[in-house]
This record gives C-alpha cells, structure tokens and sequence, in this order.
C-alpha cells in the first residue's frame, strides 16, 4: 500500500486532465471521419475509380489525424505516468488490436497504389478497412469500460503496490461496452460518409449523402440507448456531473438526428460539423464521468488523478510547451485542409495507374 | 521464460526494426530536399528526376517507419509499466514533445509534399519537404533525450512520498552529456545509410546505362544524359556518405568518453577489458560466463587515448567493477560520483539487491561484438563511398556484373546495421540497469501481464513485420529497377478547374 499520500494538489493537473480529453475529441473528430471512409470502402466503392476517389479524399491528411492519438498517449504518458501505466498493461490484448489495425492501415494507404493489379489493391483496400474497424470497435468497447470503471487491484513491486487492471479481457464486453463498441463503428461510418459527401462530386457525392443518412439515423438510435444506459446504469455518483452527463448525451443524440437530416437534404458542410460536434460531446460526456477517477474503480490501492498524476514542475514545463505548439499545430493542421480543400470526382482520378 | 525475458526479446525486435527505417527517413527526407533546391535553384530536369526517385524510396520507407513507430509508444505502457510510472515524469515529457512538435509537424507536411506538387507555389512546396526532413529529426532529438536519461539519469531525485524519480532540472536533462554526444553521433550515422544508398543505386543504375562506356563513348543523347545524371548522384551520395564518415568516427570517440564517464562498466564490457587496462582490443576470445579472457590481440595504450583522451591512461575492469561490497551497493561513475537520482534512490535498490541479488555486468560477448562490428560495417561503407569515387573518376564508368550489383546491396545495408549494432551495443551494454544504476531492468515490467501475454504480442509483431518487410523490399527493389520518372510538365498547374486531376493520388 502507499500510505496516505500529502501530495499537494497542483492546479495543472486537471488542465492536463482536460487537454488530454481535447486531444482524444480531436483524435475521434478527425481519425473518426478517416476511420469511417476506410471502413466503407467496400461498400460505397463500386470499382477502382470510386474507391480511389474515397481514398483520395483522406489521402493527403489521415497520417497528421492520427498524430492526434499519438499525442493523447504521449500526453498521458508525461502528465499522468500511472495512468499510462496502469491502462496500457491492463488492457494488454485490446491495445494490440488497435495497435495491428492501425498498422496495417497506414501501410495500405501509401502501398496500395504502389501496383496495378487489382488483386494487390483489393488486398489493402481491406487491410485498410479492417485495420479501420479494430481500433473503432475496441476504442468504443475501452471507452465504454471507462464509464463503468475497469477494476483495479494492488500488486507488489520493488516500489510498492501497484495498480493493476484486475478485469479480465472478456470481462470487457458487458451489453453497454457492446453499444459503446458498435455505437462508435457505426457514428464514424456515418461521419466518414459525410466527409465523403463533404469532398465529392458525381454519383460519389450522392450515394455518400444517402450512406451519411442512413447511418446518421441509425447512430442517433444507438447514441440514445448508450445515453440512457450510461445515465441510468453507470450514472456518476455527483448529482452536477450526473445534470452534465445527462445533457450531453442528450445533445449528442440531438446533434447526430439533426446531422442525419441535413445530409439527407444535402447540406454537406452543416451535417460534417454537426455529426463531429455530436462526438466531441458525446467524449466530453464521458471524460465527465472519468473526471478524478480517470476510468476506474480501485479496490484496495488509492488511485484516481491526482496520484497518477506527474509533478508539478513538470506540468508546467507541458503547459508552456503546450500553450506554444498546440496553436501553431492547428494553423499548418487547418492550412493543410485549406489547400486541398477541392472536392474530388472520379474526373480528378489521374489514369496512369502506378506511381511506384 | 518469463515475462520480462519475452519483453526484452519484444523491446529489441521491434526496436531494431524500426530504426531500419528511421536513418533512411531522416536522412532521404534532408537530401531529396537538398534535390529539390537544387532543382529550383538550376531549372535542370536532371535533379527534379533525382527528387522524385529518391523521393518515392523515401516515401516507401517512410510509411514502414511511421506504423512501426506507433508500437515503440505504446510498448513502454504495456510491458513496462513500472518502468513508465517511476520515470514517467522525466520520460513521458520527451515521448509528448516529440508527438507535438516533431509527428504533427513530419505528418502534415509530408502529405503537403506529396500531393502539393503542382498545387503549392515551387518555393513554399519545397519548403514542406525541408519541415519534414526537420521534424524527422527533431524526432531524433526528443528520442535520444529520453534515451540518455535511461543512460545517464540527471536532473532527477527521487521521492519516497509517491514512490518515484521526479523531474527537478530539465535543463539538467537537455545538457546530459551523453545525450550531446549521442545526438552528435547519431544524426551523421543516419546520414550514412542515406549518402550509401543514394550512391549504390545511382552506381548501379549507372553500371546499366553506361555498362563499362566511357561517358564521351555514349553515342545516345538520353543515354548520356542519363549516365551523366546517375554519374552526379554517385559522386552527391558518396560525398555525403564519406563527410558523415568522419563526422560518425569524430562524435563516436566524444561519445565513448561521455560513456565511460558515465557508465564504466559499458566501456569495460566493450572491451571485454576483464582487468584495469590501456590497451584497446583488436581481438579478446571470452569465457562465455565473461569472467575471463581467453585469448586477446591488443593495441597497448590506444583504450586510454578513446576513454580518457591520454594515450596510455587506464580504465576500470570489468572484475573490479564487479566485484563491490553488494551490501552497501552504490552505483558510481568514473570520478566515483552520483546522479542525484541515483544516491536518492540508493536505499530502495539495497533492499532490492539483499532480496535478488544483482548481476552487475552486461552479456560481456553481445557488447564487446557488437561495438566491433559497428565500427567494422561503418568503415566498410566509407571505404565502399571512397572506392565509387575513385571508380568514376577520368570519366570511367561501371560494367554490368552480376557481383557488382550483388556488392551495391550490401553497401547501404552496412551503415544501416552499423545503426543496429551501435544500438544493440548501447541498450546491452546498460545492462542490467533499465535506468543506469537506478532501477534494474527486472523491476521495470509491467506486474499485472502475463508471460502469454508478451509472448502472443511478440509472436503477432513478429508475423506482421516479417510480412511488411517482404512487401517493403519488393517495393523498394520495384522502384529502384523502374529507374528515373518522367517529369513532362503537367498542363494543370495551379488549376482552379475542379475536374483537373489530381498531380499525385493514391
């Protein structure tokens, strides 16, 4: 056991809790809509041509979205060290699912053009789509665990009892992580379609709309169980965050509905902001719930923010470097989408084939 | 086996696979670069065909680096998690900067680069590949940072309130002596596997055009434009490969005394040094336990020029570092001093030597092997660079050979195993210390994962990455046989017209 601990409090630490909130809404904002377009490529794609387009509309941007995930795991690590610790050992087997999608994924992306056979390119347009659903589907079952708290027991080390993830893999899947888990699949399908819609002309664009409506109304379904679940069964225990959590799953469900039924009147640009809008809230609804006990339910080991939490010294070196870089990240990020801002036709589609 | 076995064997297999793309990377990314200036600077084809060929093998690498990176920031988490927790707060800070600053900045302007031909005005386009190439090695710098503490850990104390090292000078962590060193070291290493490659293609592709004709023999005007350009990009390549040379060799001898000041018993073991000694081996057969020579070839006085900077001088064996009262354990540097981590830590790592005891030297053959063939394939590839330039010089030009062409693969494989050993030389060598003379490499794993765990882990990375490596080779070995592209001006350049194609897509 740690004794008692007298750790001052330092203020950073729920900034820090709060900027690595932002950067996984930024991550599932961004990756969720790349996600989405891998993960309907054989679906919407109809021939060569369609899926180059749908791969082309992401093309230039997924590796720099990712880097938001990069940096939420990198951010954790710096500003909550037992919180990258305890979460990335006990979820040992889900990290690796996310961990070999996303790896397979970013290969076929930058390989899939490498060679004309049609076979080659089938192989890694579904690389990329089921290196795209893993990571949506565990990081929607992981998410959904950390509302309800994954268990936490000690364990001896040479600096004293450490604690581990006490649930066991398939302890993961209760009925709220299994909506969470297809919640997420099929809100960044919907998302991912939008985006489509966003960036196409053509049949592309009109067939995505529909997609984005047809998936819209039925994530607004899903995100409205999962609401009702989270707010009845894994409700948080303070009645002002339990008020919070309730508005903004109910927001959420609201945004998705009112994103559906934009895109079905093709109001592209609206729908695309209002479905990221509804998972951003959606996040933020459950960052309120993991607020101090970061996604866990300790059992006999102290844990929760402020003890996971790194120095106060350190903080603040992550604070200044923070408040300098993140602003100039989203100047260039925003520049990048500036200047590929064009929408894409299978007419954009260049016809020599190999660029290898 | 046990977990934390099956986690180094995860550790150095990953690792080591990764950092095959990373000296490419940083180096190709700052070339096809310099390419591209002087491709603006001069309006010659020559060049902008020269940025596009080894623009595209960077990019084939590229993408290997980048999805085998994502696993080393997670690995610390997973396998070693009482390692992340203790150091954490020192460790995690670089792991974060260098996702803010170097990632963000590499991934987006990559993809500027690469679809922003014809689209961006030339100077900005050509300035997205220069923040690449910047960011790639900025990368580089935040990695060794976090690296050298693992070495050397300054700037940090220990705190028996919450059970672990805590940042207290993070100028102190960016000064690290050893991290000056190895960042000096490192970044011409990388430049080393560049300068080899880009020159052992360009001489290959060369012994194809020219096959054995003197330039001025060449009677087809795009042959000998072509030979001409390969005959440019040997000589560019083989200069870089030999200036990275010298400066590889000069930063290596700061290095070696910045770790023997730091870590006696990595130069010792190096060395395969059993007793205090001043001479540097040529040769030493071992116990394979590593408690005594067998054997040894020896250049008296030569270690204590490398260790010390005075030829003759001595350095501590690995024998009298070894064998220290293990009760009042203290781990010290040459000048018998502590990092005020280390002496805060001191107490907690007595309890854990009384309770396990501790095996304080390194696998004596994997570090004394393993620094030798470092060196030995780093001067190979300088020597191959000196040779190419020598080859070509009157206006000669290669034949097509069988063996040539079976030499010219090796050639950048050298420097890039040399990267390997240097490597495998470092992280043995800390041994067997995860933080050097703080927490043993025992104490860092993860308490709560399993042996299976690791194992299934190792086996699925291994599957992958095996896989990759067959589909990247392929790649690569396919681009570099197709040879210069063809770089006709496209008619849409800074169009508006949105049914234009695309100058680059997937």
């Amino acid at each position: 056991m740690f004794p008692i601990l007298e750790i001052a409090h330092s203020p950073l630490t729920p900034v820090w809790f709060i900027l690595i909130a932002v950067l996984w809404i930024g991550f599932f904002f961004l990756e969720g809509f790349d996600f989405g377009v891998a993960m309907l490529l054989p679906f919407l794609g109809k021939d060569e041509t369609d899926k180059r387009v749908m791969v082309n509309t992401i093309g230039p941007t997924w590796d720099a979205n990712e880097v938001w995930l990069i940096t939420a795991g990198g951010a954790m690590f710096a500003a909550f060290p037992g919180w990258y610790a305890s979460l990335f050992s006990g979820l040992y087997l889900p990290l690796l699912l996310v961990l070999l999608g996303l790896i397979i994924r970013g290969v076929s992306f930058e390989y899939r053009s490498k060679h004309p056979s049609s076979k080659w390119r089938n192989t890694f347009d579904w690389m990329a789509t089921i290196g795209s659903f893993l990571p949506t589907l565990v990081l929607g079952v992981g998410f959904a665990n950390f509302v309800r708290g994954i268990a936490l027991g000690p364990k001896a080390t040479l600096n004293g009892d450490f604690p581990v993830v006490t649930t066991s893999f398939w302890g993961l899947f209760t009925p709220f992580a299994l909506i969470g888990g297809l919640l997420f699949v099929i809100l960044f399908c919907a998302h991912g379609a939008g985006f489509i819609a966003l960036k196409t002309t053509g049949h592309m664009h009109d067939r995505a709309g529909r997609t984005a409506t047809r998936l819209g109304w039925l994530a607004a379904l899903l995100m409205a169980a999962w609401a009702v679940m989270f707010n009845t069964m894994y409700a948080p225990a303070n009645g002002t965050q339990h008020l919070l959590t309730w508005i903004l799953a109910v927001l959420a469900v609201l945004l998705v509905a009112v994103a559906a039924l934009l895109s079905s009147r093709e109001r592209d640009g609206f729908a695309f902001i209002l479905n990221g809008a509804a998972i951003a809230v959606m996040m933020a609804a459950m960052f309120v719930k993991m607020w101090v006990n970061i996604g866990f339910r300790p059992v006999g080991v102290p844990f929760d923010m402020w003890i996971a939490s790194s120095s106060p010294y350190t903080l603040k070196i992550m604070t200044i470097a923070a408040c300098v870089m993140v602003p100039i990240v989203l100047i260039y990020q925003a520049w990048s989408y500036w200047v590929f801002r064009q929408r894409i036709s299978r007419d954009s589609i260049p016809s020599d084939a190999v660029h290898a | 086996m046990n977990a934390e076995l099956i986690a180094r064997w995860q550790f150095g297999i990953t690792t080591i696979y990764h950092f095959l793309f990373v000296p490419i990377t940083i180096s190709l990314s700052m070339l096809v670069a310099v390419l591209q200036t002087i491709w603006l600077k001069t309006k010659n084809d020559r060049y902008l065909k020269l940025t596009k060929f080894y623009g595209n093998l960077f990019l084939i690498n590229f993408a290997l680096g980048v999805v085998t990176g994502i696993v080393q920031e997670f690995q610390f988490g997973m396998n070693w998690s009482e390692y992340s927790r203790f150091v954490g707060d020192i460790f995690g800070a670089p792991l974060a900067l260098e996702a803010l600053i170097a990632f963000f900045m590499e991934s987006t302007f990559v993809g500027l680069w690469i679809f922003g031909w014809g689209r961006l005005p030339e100077k900005i386009h050509l300035a997205t590949i220069y923040l690449t190439a910047i960011a790639t090695m900025l990368s580089a710098v935040f990695i060794l940072a976090a690296n050298s503490f693992m070495q050397n850990p300054v700037g940090a104390t220990y705190n028996p309130q919450t059970h672990r090292a805590e940042l207290t000078d993070f100028g102190a962590v960016l000064t690290n002596p050893v991290f000056k060193a190895t960042v000096m070291h490192q970044i011409p290493a990388c430049f080393l596997v560049g300068g080899a490659l880009i020159a052992s293609i360009a001489f290959w592709q060369l012994s194809k055009v020219a096959n054995g004709r003197r330039t001025t023999a060449i009677t087809d005007a795009a042959e000998v434009e072509e030979a001409r350009t390969w005959r440019w990009a040997t000589k560019f390549g083989a200069w870089v490969l030999i200036i990275s040379g010298a400066l590889t060799a000069l930063s290596g001898d700061t290095m070696g005394k910045a770790m023997v000041d730091a870590q006696p018993m990595k130069m010792a073991s190096a060395e395969a040094a059993y007793e205090t000694t001043s001479d540097f081996s040529i040769l030493t057969i071992g116990k394979l336990d590593g408690s005594a020579p067998i054997f040894t070839i020896k250049v008296p006085g030569m270690l204590g020029f490398l260790s010390n900077g005075k030829w003759g001088s001595t350095i501590e064996g690995i024998n009298e570092l070894k064998d220290v009262d293990l009760k009042n354990y203290a781990y010290e540097n040459k000048y018998g001093k502590q990092t005020p981590l280390q002496s805060s830590y001191q107490e907690v790592l007595r309890d854990h030597i009384a309770k396990d005891g501790i095996e304080l030297t390194p696998i004596i053959p994997v570090t004394y092997w393993a620094f030798r063939i470092m060196i030995t394939l780093g001067i190979i590839a300088i020597l191959a660079g000196v040779v190419m330039l020598v080859w070509l010089a009157k206006d000669r030009n290669p034949k097509r050979m069988r063996w040539l062409s079976a030499v010219l693969i090796l050639i950048p494989l050298s420097p890039l195993f040399a990267n390997s050993f240097g490597w495998l030389f470092t992280e043995m060598g800390r041994q067997p210390w995860i933080v050097a003379g703080v927490l043993p490499t025992t104490e860092g794993v993860s308490p709560g994962v399993s042996a299976a765990s690791v194992l299934t882990s190792v086996i699925v990375y291994t599957l992958i990455y095996g896989i990759l490596a067959i589909v990247e080779v392929g790649l690569f070995f396919k681009a570099v046989r197709k040879g210069l592209p063809d770089v006709a001006p496209t008619a849409h350049d800074h169009d508006e017209d949105e049914d234009a194609p695309l100058s680059f897509a997937y």
